[in-house]
């Protein structure tokens, strides 16, 4: 282990391991995690279900304490919550009692039970960016499952973090919600670059995103392969045509089938 | 309700809208066709007619009367259950320690017939009002524990984590959080309250009182007065179904959002 790690290194896992039943000799769910993130990088996970890909996620935000190894943003162990980290779920997990405007703001009013006019101003910017001005005082279960992860988005966005956290957040859509959404999401995270964590199963969302992508094995979840992705940016529809994009998915397709052939 | 019903003509369709209030209307005719037909004495089955000459031939500031003294004593039973179940739900879902030391009391108080208790606290109170909000209380208040607990304790565990994510103070996860996604468990426990408050207010007029609706019913009965107590009856049953109905229309107006969803 050396003392200092990768200098540019922003997210940094260090043999990071996690069980949730205490006891020795319990199953791991997650083990031997080595990763680093750099500042503004869009790093994808994929996986089979039950992977721990999402206990990763849970141990990047500090909602979930690693039993083994650890975890630091900025050469700072995590250790809870961060103010710089905006989660999106996997379902959109908005309020359904509140509006879209307050949902979106519900993370000022929680934290700090107010919030100020330049907020709702910051608030209307965010939603015309998602394009969803119109929808702005609308509640949740009118939105299609598509814009009400949208606001899920945005709301991750308020705070402005510099780290952004994806669990699984497309899975719920639709094939062609989905690709729309994603392109979206590159748009604005080309804009406002932030650091992203995006959790995924599906193999081409992955490669279609992100820069590299952490190739996960079954439970316990291990890292089978770190790949880069070299397409070029921006990427576009057209991305999904180059063989390159097909080379990729393959690799990773290889990685998780094989070793999971029945002995 | 299962499927919307879809007429092949205007009659069906005619038949469809007004089939609740014919039958019912249908229904009455046939009690009164027995009535008069099969001679049926009015101390054993007073026919609808000799019900409603009977509504009338009370005073209407009677009626009055003795509707105030029943709804008075409902209204402030379940209002004081209101004000003692929900802290006490909040109190529960909080702490380990009160949910562990109050739930066996609760379980032996809703497991007590308030019917033969009923005697004893008007012993220990005396005849006059609060002893019968203490009746209606105890029999009203089960189910709002219930509901609201259930509701709070049933949150998804993805809004607790945005709330944990934020660090946000803990009452504020219960306030902003816990509570509004309990509003429609809550307004389920008010609608079975509410009835249940009626019923509490006229077991306590059986026990003691010198006026009220279930008193008025009572002393009908004993003076074979059939008529008159059945007219009590359907005055008491629609009393009920109204503050039922006032239950569903706050919840639609404070609440829309928390509706089940028509399709």
């Amino acid at each position: 282990m050396t003392e200092v790690s990768n200098k540019s290194a922003y997210v940094s896992m260090q043999g990071v391991g996690h069980r949730y039943d205490p006891r020795p000799g319990a199953p791991m769910a997650v083990q031997d995690i080595d990763l680093d993130i750099h500042r503004h990088e869009f790093v994808a996970v994929v996986g089979p279900s039950g992977c721990g890909k999402s206990t990763l996620l849970r141990m990047v935000s500090g909602l979930l304490i690693p039993s083994h190894g650890e975890v630091s943003v900025f050469n700072r162990r995590v250790t809870e919550p961060r103010d710089d980290v905006g989660i999106v779920f996997q379902k959109a997990n908005l309020l359904p009692w509140l509006t879209v405007r307050k949902n979106v703001l519900f993370p000022l009013k929680h934290k700090y039970g107010h919030y100020t006019q330049e907020d709702e101003k910051r608030t209307d910017e965010l939603l015309k960016m998602a394009g969803l001005t119109q929808f702005a005082d609308k509640m949740p279960d009118e939105l299609s499952g598509g814009m009400q992860q949208r606001v899920g988005i945005v709301r991750a966005l308020l705070l402005n973090p510099d780290i952004l956290l994806m669990d699984e957040p497309f899975s719920a859509l639709d094939a062609l919600t989905r690709e729309q959404i994603g392109f979206d999401l590159l748009k604005i995270w080309e804009e406002n670059p932030k650091t992203v964590l995006f959790i995924t199963h599906s193999i081409s969302e992955a490669v279609l995103l992100s820069d590299r992508i952490l190739v996960m094995s079954k439970r316990p979840g291990t890292v089978l392969d770190l790949i880069e992705v070299d397409l070029p940016r921006p990427r576009t529809s057209k991305t999904i045509n180059e063989p390159r994009f097909a080379e990729l998915t393959d690799l990773i397709r290889g990685h998780i089938y094989e070793p999971n052939v029945p002995a | 309700m299962s499927q919307t019903y879809q007429p092949k003509s205007w009659v069906g369709l005619q038949a469809y809208r007004f089939a609740p209030v014919l039958f019912f209307i249908g229904l009455i005719a046939l009690w009164e066709l027995i009535c008069q037909v099969g001679k049926v004495p009015n101390y054993i089955l007073p026919s609808p007619s000799a019900i409603i000459k009977a509504f009338f031939d009370v005073e209407f500031s009677r009626w009055m009367g003795h509707l105030w003294a029943t709804l008075r004593v409902a209204l402030m039973g379940f209002a004081l259950s209101i004000l003692i179940a929900l802290p006490l739900s909040i109190g529960m879902i909080r702490s380990e320690l009160m949910n562990r030391t109050l739930y066996p009391v609760l379980i032996v108080i809703q497991s007590t017939p308030v019917v033969a208790v009923a005697p004893l606290i008007i012993v220990l109170l005396g005849t006059d009002d609060p002893s019968r909000v203490l009746i209606t209380c105890l029999i009203t208040f089960f189910p709002l524990v219930v509901s609201a607990t259930t509701g709070m304790l049933e949150t998804p565990p993805e809004m607790i984590e945005l709330s944990q994510s934020l660090r946000a103070p803990r009452y504020r996860e219960t306030w902003q959080i816990r509570i509004p996604y309990a509003i429609p468990h809550i307004f389920s426990g008010l609608r079975v309250s509410i009835t249940l408050a009626i019923i509490g207010a006229v077991v306590a007029e059986f026990v003691a009182a010198e006026e009220g609706l279930g008193y008025f019913i009572q002393f009908s009965t004993s003076f074979f007065k059939i008529p008159q107590a059945f007219a009590g009856l359907i005055f008491l049953a629609v009393t009920s179904l109204l503050l039922f109905k006032s239950v569903q229309w706050i919840q639609a107006w404070w609440f829309p959002w928390s509706l089940p969803k028509k399709k």
